[in-house]
């Protein structure tokens, strides 16, 4: 079973190497990415069977136990995640091939796609901090290169204040790393939970210093995952790369942040939830009003996407807020209903990820045709594109979260936690940005589908729409496959409600996570609850 | 920089440094060396080319794209940890074939461990030039 957790890690890294191996013929380079993309499916399927028959797996490199070795964890959050995310770069691969242009394909486009799946896999399957930044950075590397890729002028401008607020996030990160450790003496995720426990019952003169941990590690993880006020790298860079980059980025770089935060916020710092988790609930309010307000304000199909993104990613938190409520109750019910705020989390993640970047490359199929992102300069795409049209009213729809789509279950089962628990603030939030969502969607159907073309648009130009034409359909393929994945994810909410709420429950009880991980025998801290403190 | 006196001087250094670089990396699994250090070595040798002559004349010495190389090194890096997989054992784990040596009462041990440090090599190598080569064109 080893080589399945590993899988992930291994198959993009090895595939990247053959690419750069190969690096003077891009097209070998597109067949073999695609092939890897599909494998990487594979492996996430397997793994997410695995998993979700026999438990929780975990492997320790070379053999050393945990916590000296490095640890790969697999429950069912991240094998999920995994398996999201290889569907999705398998669509963003195919529809590549004729959204990026052959001078960024020379560049290496495919091998650092693979390079950032590597980091993304790794991040959903570490099971040891400093492996997470590390993970992180590759991630940061290779979404670098992906941004400034091409060297237009709006990309570099992009580029500079996303490389510049995720390095300071990354410095917080590692100097929060660097204390964690002094505090407890391990980086292994599983001994650290432990760890807080034993902090908490022996030293809890200490705790306040962990709080504040915890609170770096949000800002780190809050940049990443472009949280409320940490957010403004996101709305600047991401309508600069071209639309398959664009798609890939809005799937996978702000998840992995979500997703650590997810873990870190139910594995370890689980001591003083009235206080963190107040704040991530709190923050994922101002996230939500201050995404959909400021993606009213925009006027470019991109920028809009881009800084809803924003308000979206606040009802990812929302899920990991709501666990406050343990602070204040503990009776049967809270407990249910925090499990299902956190499945509803888990659900809202999964949609989002295949919602918003087919959205983006719907708005990549427009901006080929109509030449520009400017809602003004569009149109007459429901007359000359209907299927498109159709296509980008399923996702459009779903994000706003009308029924029966995926956007809604998620929407519903977090506002139904959301009032079991009593935060009706949060719920009202939820619920009315919901609303703005949809008004932000009907601008863009109303702009670019349902009115004729302008005048001097390039549409009637029939040599310009023969060039856009070559090719088209590599593109339109892919965003048919999510869309008929986004209605059946709404069909089937039922099952997958409840492979969430087992992930959930996975992640609120800490201790099969814990006993997954091989420790080894003589671990200096595993014994430490005997000792007495110095 | 065309000076005669580093010109010729590059002449006899080259093959002096690549051994050495070489030499660092054999050495490296018990004793102080090993790939990184021996790849920083091996890129000055190709340096120095690159300041004394020109960077073309170093690329043809090298013969390899830097990308190629880099990515071979990688991949050979990453499959030295594969055979542990193949074996049945974690991924990384170390593996080796005892090679007896005639006259010798210990045998040589070729651990997957030297293909790990090759590749290192590799990447540092083809990395530094790439650095060097870009700061050399501007």
């Amino acid at each position: 079973m080893n080589w399945l957790i590993i899988s992930p890690i291994l198959l993009p890294l090895v595939l990247a190497c053959i690419m750069l191996v190969l690096w003077r013929h891009p097209v070998w380079q597109r067949w073999i990415a695609l092939a890897g993309m599909v494998a990487l499916v594979g492996c996430g399927a397997g793994l997410f069977g695995v998993v979700s028959l026999h438990g929780i797996q975990s492997e320790q490199l070379a053999g050393y136990g945990a916590p000296f070795g490095i640890t790969f964890v697999a429950d069912l959050f991240s094998s999920i995640m995994i398996l999201a995310a290889a569907v999705l770069g398998t669509a963003v691969t195919v529809y590549s091939m004729t959204n990026i242009e052959n001078r960024r394909e020379s560049f290496g486009y495919y091998p650092l796609l693979h390079l950032l799946m590597l980091g993304v896999c790794g991040a959903f399957l570490t099971g040891d901090v400093f492996n997470l930044f590390v993970f992180f950075e590759i991630m940061l590397m290779a979404s670098f290169v992906l941004l400034t890729l091409g060297g237009e002028r709006a990309q570099m401008e992009g580029a500079i204040k996303y490389v510049t607020l995720n390095l300071i996030s990354s410095a917080i990160f590692l100097a929060a790393v660097g204390i964690l450790y002094g505090m407890t003496g391990t980086l292994n995720m599983a001994d650290l939970a432990n760890q807080v426990v034993w902090i908490a019952e022996n030293r809890p003169e200490e705790l306040p210093l962990l709080t504040i941990l915890a609170m770096m590690f949000l800002i780190a993880f809050g940049v990443k995952a472009a949280m409320f006020p940490l957010f403004f790298w996101l709305p600047a860079s991401y309508h600069a790369p071209p639309p398959a980059v664009s798609a890939i980025f809005a799937a996978l770089l702000t998840k992995v942040g979500v997703y650590s935060m997810a873990r870190f916020f139910t594995l370890i710092f689980t001591h003083d939830v009235g206080t963190t988790h107040m704040i991530i609930l709190v923050l994922a309010g101002f996230g939500m009003i201050c995404g959909v307000l400021g993606a009213a304000a925009q006027n470019e199909f991109r920028r809009i996407l881009a800084f809803h993104s924003v308000s979206q990613i606040g009802y990812m938190l929302m899920g990991i807020g709501l666990i406050v409520m343990l602070a204040h109750r503990d009776d049967e019910i809270a407990h249910h209903a925090v499990q299902m705020g956190l499945a509803g989390t888990i659900i809202f993640v999964v949609h989002h990820l295949f919602v918003k970047p087919n959205l983006f490359l719907v708005s990549g199929v427009v901006e080929r045709i109509g030449g520009t992102g400017e809602l003004k300069k569009l149109g007459g795409f429901y007359k000359s594109e209907p299927l498109l049209a159709i296509m980008f009213l399923i996702s459009a729809l779903s994000l706003a979260g009308i029924p029966p789509l995926s956007g809604f279950w998620a929407k519903f089962v977090l506002v139904l936690a959301g009032l079991q628990l009593g935060q009706y603030v949060i719920v009202f939030i939820a619920l009315l940005t919901g609303l703005l969502t949809l008004y932000s969607m009907v601008k863009i159907w109303a702009a670019a589908f349902w009115t004729d073309a302008p005048e001097n648009s390039p549409v009637h130009n029939a040599a310009h729409m023969a060039h856009a034409r070559h090719g088209l359909r590599r593109m339109i393929y892919p965003i048919a496959v999510i869309a008929v994945i986004i209605v059946l994810f709404g069909i089937f909410a039922g099952p997958i409600f409840d492979v969430a709420m087992e992930a959930a429950g996975q992640m609120l009880d800490p201790s099969a996570y814990i006993d997954a991980v091989q420790f080894e025998e003589f671990s200096p801290t595993l014994g430490r609850g005997e000792e007495t403190g110095p | 920089m065309s000076s005669l006196i580093l010109r010729t001087a590059i002449r006899y250094l080259f093959p002096i440094i690549v051994l050495f670089s070489i030499f660092l990396l054999l050495r490296g699994h018990d004793e102080p060396g090993g790939g990184f250090i021996g790849g920083l070595l091996g890129a000055t040798a190709f340096a120095l080319f690159a300041i004394g002559y020109s960077v073309e004349t170093s690329r043809r010495m090298l013969r390899f794209e830097l990308h190629q190389l880099m990515g071979f090194g990688l991949l050979m890096a990453t499959l030295s940890g594969v055979v542990g997989l193949v074996l049945g054992e974690p991924f990384l784990s170390s593996a080796w074939i005892e090679i007896p040596i005639p006259g010798r009462p210990e045998p040589f041990k070729l651990a997957t461990y030297l293909f790990f440090d090759i590749g290192v090599y590799l990447v540092v190598l083809a990395i530094t030039l790439m650095i060097v080569y870009a700061l050399a064109e501007e």
